[in-house]
């Protein structure tokens, strides 16, 4: 699913009208008794400095507390404000408005929201066509400059960290960021020590809010991890392989030994899949209720749940399948092999999408970024690789980890943690939509076990690690979008508000079969059925009714409209066009003949007695 | 003289007059005729008097008396010299009011004419059916406009009622309307302490009485000022017309040296006021100069010339008119020596530092600074000099390079040289793609000249190279030379820009394009370090290689692509455990790699490529009959002419869009289950899919989309007030007025709608 930046919407609306309701609203002329509602930001504030400069996601108005210790960021205003000419608009009283007509918004934020390619040229059109075709541009243009001013409403800035001159951030421990950042935020940072149950696996829920964790050893356990509140905690007496969310917090997938089941967050069993047997790796598709599984059998299993049903059960042939992850921009499902090749999967299609060669040995871990434009392998060779997603899969950067990678990870805003052994490494691009450049790690710690699962958690900056001392959770600062979309996932969501959006989640599900490479790609015409339609009806009808219309010459007056005349009318038209005609075919044969005469040798006279 | 004829032409007339008098009145004898006759007589002479100035001469006489031949049948004109019309007779007439029947009937004669016959009934209808087509679609057409907007308008609301808007002036909305809460009183005491105006804002009336006066003057001056402009322009193009016309060659020739005077007159004054504005005048004399000396439009040889020297021999004026115009020629092909003595000669001594010896030995006796010019005059020493020319003059150029530099360095920065670096480059270019232009513009500075020079240099290598094929290689070795010797010299950093750009020009034009290309190819595809890596390895000049790897670049080395060289930066914080496991990862590697030492995964993947390209290729089909024209059986295969002939080969599909990508398979197969969901046919007005493609490009929906956005996406067409009937349109709707009673109704309806009030502020408006 495609996924734009949505401004506009992260202020949890419900919360307001509540606000609304029990107080008299407040004017702005009435002075400030109480400073704006914290709600909206998901950790306050946290800023002390040792080894370096630490700053978790924290709110815009805090800023100017201390300004020096913020980092040299570039401030540059968002909104220049260009003054229009000043035209003496005036008001009743006779003032004049100093910032006549709205607000300029700058030219590169609204082109973000820019989908129509202007670089294609159209073929000519008509008149007609053409003013339809200036209404779509105008009206896109219109609503991606109001996406643009609305981006004023993304309060929230992304946290980072920051060396001081010479230092390596990556020499930053743990201990220091949680010394240096807010007692809420520092609680963020923690660790389960469950040794009793085997290497753990884990996942967030979607909103970010909730952590389910399983236990080779059968122990389930689901969390409201911020406020470590238990939700529920079983043990399944079974070898756990993986465990995920579904759609909600409510619903936990769980790949058991030989199948998989479904539980609640009471930890009751509510189905049992017999169809996905020897599962080891779980994805949830979101916009579609897609539960895939990969198994030992080597079968991907796309479950509706939904409605329940198998969607698909497509054969990859590659043996076991136990490197598995989804591309969330469109729903491909990438699976490693044990020859070194990555397969791309859509339920609709029996074949893989496409297939890459990644590593010389077999394929260990694989992850995609938040925007699908990159993918992350790291391999039994000991390579870690970047590979771009937009059409051409070439690796784009590349590196030798002395201990290969067996765990990936992408942030949302696109780090990169690599679980290698008891290490967990993390590397950062710059900005949002750029590769991590895996020159020089970020971060790194060290854990107490081997490396199991991994997972940033999204909305927080926060990277849970399950390994085989239990869990970790690691303080990552940048590692989340700081701005949530509170219709999408509402980390604040009540009761009410989850089973609201459910409702509209399942209305607004994605059919299975839509999953392809380039999303995009539905919005174009189906060119191939449409031509053959086009054949079909000509067949039907005998003629082409869209075909050009031989010419007819125009009577003329003045006694030049003779009989006679017409005919060599028509008649040098008729030469014209066959001229052209034969041009081109003498240019084709031209162009073939260039092709065709590097390619085999000279003819030899006793060619002529090859049978 | 005149005056004795005009006496002389007095007697005859009165002997005359006698002559014609007497037939006339021989029954009038009465006492006082001789009286009469003198009076007669008298005025007649001063009628003669009176036509002496040649006006009258040959007026008739008047009758002054009722003559016998008077009747009602044959009226004459005699006495007016005019002719006589029928409404001079009828004008009199006019007064009576019994001849108006008359009058009337004789109109009546006039006016009245034959009837035609009457056209038949087809075309009468046709007639009619014209005219009332016509009116017809004028009354329709005037539709034309609405409905076109209403096909294009984004929403339609019905039912079509406009509520015709009366304008209220503000103040009248303001009366009415008191401030009642307490911010309001707030307010409003403010603005009335600070005086601001309340009501009216804007201006008072005396204020804007004042500004409309200002504005009527300011007028009045403008157009004024126009008038004039436009009534000088109108002279001045009249005169200009006038003497565009005159065709005296003296004219012209007296126009012109007046104009040569003043210009030089000006030029005098120039000089003594403002110097530089007057070498700025002197160098366009320069010009002129090189325009003269290359065009030869004074020398003996044109068409006119040429005449001249013919005539010469026999004509003085011709051989005059000769003379002048050599001595033009030499007027204007004269050097001015303007530039001081001293200044010249350093210039000269540098030149000859500057320019390669050829081109100095030829200067020697040349008073031109520039030797360039004069090489036209002995084209063959050129030519001989060709070979020896080409591998000959980079060196002096290279050498010129270090020497201006030395020159300059003391005075100039880096920037300043750099700067004429890119000059210079720019240069070379524009002597590449006109080699033949000459450089027309003057020599400002020394270094300007010496750039010039460069470029020359350039410019003619190039021609020579042109010349002769061979030269090609002449041309590389040349270059190649140039570098060896720059590349010995100690170059200042400077040059480094040139220097790079020096193997660039070695190459051939093909070569220039294909690496055009492929750095083309490079861009569209994304980052390739390898290809690039190897690409800069080929890139200076190995001809040989060209063709080879134009096929190359299809393929990139899996090898490579999966073996890539990483940074071996070690700046990971490496856990100590790894370093104590660096023995274990050896061991692990050996492991590894004698595992998986029988399976090639290049290979294996390179054929399982193979194998989709091949079961994705249209198959082509085999029409061959065994047997059919010739001995079938067992072990016998139709002949490969036969099998040639009937294969119908498969048309090529489009390009793999894996072709490019070794590491690669892109299933090529269509989703079907996703073109069910995909828009087949293509609406009205689009005839391309592209076209309606980019229609669609937009979300509508609210998950992409501000509120604001979507709301307006997602508004209806149409939109209709229940409960309500939609009338068909009426003109009123759309403010026209299609008659004038229903003009009448819609001022009705207007005046209905407005209150007395506002009626009164109408009338006010109106009366002022």
């Amino acid at each position: 699913m495609e996924t734009a930046p949505r401004p506009g919407r992260n202020v949890p609306p419900k919360k307001d009208k509540l606000q609304a309701k029990r107080k008299k609203p407040r004017r702005y002329w009435e002075e400030e008794t109480a400073p704006t509602s914290a709600g909206a930001s998901p950790g306050p504030p946290l800023k002390k400095k040792r080894n370096g400069e630490v700053r978790l996601q924290k709110p815009k108005n805090t800023r100017s507390s201390k300004k020096s210790r913020i980092s040299k960021k570039p401030q540059v205003p968002k909104k220049p404000r260009e003054r229009k000419k000043p035209e003496p608009q005036r008001s009743l009283s006779g003032a004049q408005d100093p910032f006549p007509g709205p607000a300029p918004v700058p030219v590169e934020v609204a082109r973000k929201f820019c989908r129509i390619d202007k670089s294609i040229k159209l073929p000519r059109s008509k008149s007609k066509t053409r003013s339809k075709l200036e209404v779509a541009e105008a009206e896109e243009e219109e609503t991606s400059v109001k996406a643009a001013r609305s981006e004023l409403l993304l309060a929230e800035e992304p946290g980072f960290l920051e060396g001081e001159d010479g230092e390596d951030t990556a020499k930053i421990r743990q201990a220091d960021i949680v010394e240096a950042v807010d007692i809420a935020s520092a609680a963020k940072h923690f660790d389960l020590n469950l040794r009793q149950f085997g290497p753990y696996r884990l996942n967030y829920s979607r909103t970010g809010r909730h952590l389910a964790l399983g236990g080779r050893r059968g122990h389930v356990a689901a969390l409201d991890w911020v406020t470590k509140k238990l939700m529920c905690e079983i043990n399944v007496m079974e070898a756990v392989q993986d465990i995920r969310f579904l759609h909600s917090e409510v619903l936990l997938a769980v790949a058991q030994n030989r199948w998989l089941h479904i539980y609640d967050n009471q930890g009751i069993e509510l189905h049992c899949v017999r169809r996905c047997d020897r599962v080891t790796r779980l994805e949830f598709l979101p916009y579609h209720f897609l539960l895939a599984t990969a198994s030992e059998t080597g079968f991907l299993t796309y479950l509706d749940v939904s409605v329940g049903k198998i969607v698909a059960a497509l054969n990859a042939r590659a043996g076991r399948l136990s490197v598995m992850a989804q591309n969330p921009y469109n729903a491909v499902i990438h699976l490693g092999h044990s020859n070194g090749t990555v397969s791309l999967w859509s339920p609709a299609v029996k074949e893989p999408l496409a297939k890459i060669l990644c590593h010389r040995g077999g394929v260990r871990a694989i992850a995609v970024d938040s925007t699908g434009t990159y993918m992350a392998t790291s391999g039994l060779d000991h390579q870690l690789k970047i590979f771009d997603l937009r059409g051409t899969f070439q690796p784009l950067s590349a590196r030798t980890l002395p201990q290969g990678a067996g765990h990936l990870a992408f942030s949302q805003r696109g780090l990169l943690a690599a679980g290698m052994g008891d290490v967990i490494n993390i590397w950062a691009g710059q900005g949002k939509a750029s590769s991590p450049s895996l020159e020089q790690a970020y971060l790194t710690h060290r854990l107490s076990g081997h490396v199991h699962g991994l997972q940033f958690c999204p909305f927080e900056d926060v990277l849970g690690v399950g390994h085989s001392g239990g869990i970790t959770s690691m303080l990552v600062p940048g590692a989340a979008e700081p701005n949530f979309d509170a219709l999408e996932s509402n980390p604040y969501r009540s009761q009410k508000q989850r089973q609201e959006w459910e409702v509209k989640a399942l209305l607004e599900k994605v059919p299975a079969e839509l999953i392809c490479l380039d999303p995009r790609a539905l919005a174009e015409v189906d060119v191939i059925s449409l031509e053959q339609e086009k054949k079909e009806r000509i067949e039907r009808l005998g003629y082409d009714p869209e075909a050009k219309v031989p010419f007819q010459p125009k009577p003329k007056q003045k006694g030049r409209s003779s009989t006679a005349s017409l005919v060599k009318r028509k008649r040098k038209v008729m030469d014209k066009e066959h001229r052209d005609q034969v041009r081109q075919s003498i240019q084709q044969q031209k162009q073939k003949q260039e092709k065709a005469k590097p390619k085999g040798s000279r003819p030899s006279a006793l060619d002529r007695f090859v049978r | 003289m005149k005056a004795i004829r005009a006496a002389e032409g007095l007697l005859t007339l009165s002997q005359q007059d006698e002559l014609v008098d007497l037939p006339n009145y021989p029954l009038s004898a009465s006492e006082d005729e001789g009286d009469s006759d003198g009076e007669r007589k008298h005025e007649k002479l001063l009628e003669a008097i009176n036509s002496l100035d040649g006006k009258n001469r040959y007026k008739l006489a008047e009758r002054s008396e009722a003559s016998l031949k008077v009747s009602e049948f044959n009226v004459s004109s005699e006495g007016s010299g005019e002719k006589l019309i029928l409404a001079d007779l009828l004008e009199p007439v006019k007064t009576s009011s019994s001849l108006a029947t008359v009058k009337k009937q004789l109109n009546r004669v006039k006016s009245k004419k034959t009837l035609e016959l009457p056209l038949n009934k087809e075309e009468v209808e046709r007639i009619h059916r014209e005219v009332a087509f016509n009116k017809t679609s004028q009354t329709l057409s005037k539709w034309d406009p609405i409905v076109l907007k209403n096909r294009q308008a984004e929403q339609l609301v019905f039912p079509l009622e406009k509520e015709q808007s009366a304008f209220v002036p503000i103040e009248h909305v303001f009366s009415g309307w008191k401030a009642r809460t307490p911010l309001e009183h707030e307010i409003f005491n403010l603005l009335h302490k600070n005086k601001q105006p309340v009501t009216d804002p804007l201006l008072t009336p005396m204020e804007k009485a004042s500004l409309k006066a200002m504005s009527l003057e300011e007028a009045k001056m403008r157009r004024a000022e126009l008038q004039r402009a436009r009534a000088l322009q109108s002279y001045y193009e009249a005169r200009a017309r006038r003497e565009k016309k005159i065709k005296s060659k003296k004219y012209h020739k007296i126009v012109k040296k007046g104009k040569a005077k003043k210009a030089l007159k000006e030029f005098e004054q120039l000089r003594n006021i403002n110097p530089t504005a007057a070498l700025e005048e002197l160098e366009k004399i320069e010009k002129a100069r090189m325009m003269e000396r290359m065009s030869l439009k004074h020398q003996n040889s044109g068409k006119w010339a040429k005449s001249k020297a013919i005539m010469a021999k026999y004509d003085l004026e011709a051989r005059q008119a000769m003379q002048e115009q050599l001595a033009k020629n030499k007027e204007l092909t004269q050097k001015l020596q303007v530039v001081s003595e001293s200044e010249e000669e350093g210039n000269t001594e540098e030149e000859e530092t500057l320019v390669p010896d050829v081109v100095n030995e030829v200067q020697m006796d040349a008073n031109g600074p520039n030797p360039w010019m004069l090489r036209s005059c002995n084209p063959d020493a050129k030519e001989e000099e060709k070979p020896m020319d080409s591998e000959h003059l980079p060196e002096p150029v290279a050498h010129q390079f270090s020497e201006s530099e030395e020159d300059e360095r003391p005075v100039a920065e880096e920037e300043t040289l750099l700067k004429e670096f890119e000059e210079r480059r720019a240069l070379r270019k524009r002597s590449e793609f006109s080699q033949d232009a000459e450089p027309m513009g003057s020599r400002e500075t020394q270094d300007s000249s010496s750039q010039e020079v460069l470029s020359e240099v350039r410019a003619l290598a190039q021609r020579l190279n042109k010349g002769n094929l061979q030269s090609r290689k002449q041309r590389v070795t040349s270059t190649g030379t140039v570098l060896q010797v720059q590349r010995e010299e100690p170059a200042p950093e400077e040059e480094e820009p040139l220097l790079l750009q020096r193997p660039e020009r070695v190459q051939t034009l093909e070569k220039l394009e294909k690496l055009g290309k492929e750095e083309c190819s490079q861009k569209k595809e994304l980052p390739r370090p390898i290809l690039q890596r190897e690409w800069t390895e080929r890139n200076p000049n190995n001809q040989p290689d060209a063709s080879k790897g134009k096929k190359k670049e299809q393929m990139i080395n899996l090898q490579n692509l999966l073996t890539t060289k990483t940074p071996s930066v070690k700046s990971l914080e490496v856990p100590t455990i790894e370093e104590l496991e660096d023995e274990e990862a050896k061991v692990q590697k050996q492991m590894i790699k004698e595992a998986f030492a029988g399976d090639d995964v290049i290979r294996d993947f390179l054929k399982e490529k193979r194998e989709a390209v091949e079961a994705n290729k249209p198959k082509d089909v085999d029409l061959t009959l065994p047997g059919w024209g010739e001995w079938g059986g067992l072990g016998l295969k139709p002949s490969a002419k036969k099998r040639r002939r009937f294969l119908i080969k498969a048309p090529e599909g489009p390009p793999r869009k894996d072709k490019n990508l070794p590491n690669v398979i892109i299933n090529e197969k269509r989703n079907i289950h996703a073109a069910a969901h995909q828009v087949r046919v293509l609406p009205y007005p689009f005839t391309h899919h592209q076209q309606f493609e980019r229609t669609i490009q937009t979300p509508i929906g609210s998950t992409w989309n501000t509120q604001r956005a979507f709301q307006k996406l997602t508004t209806p067409k149409v939109v209709t007030k229940p409960g309500h009937i939609i009338k068909p349109i009426k003109a009123e709707d759309v403010g026209y007025r299609s008659s004038s009673r229903s003009d009448i109704s819609v001022i009705q309806s207007n005046q209905k709608r407005l209150s007395g009030h506002h009626k009164k502020q109408l009338k006010k408006s109106s009366t002022d």
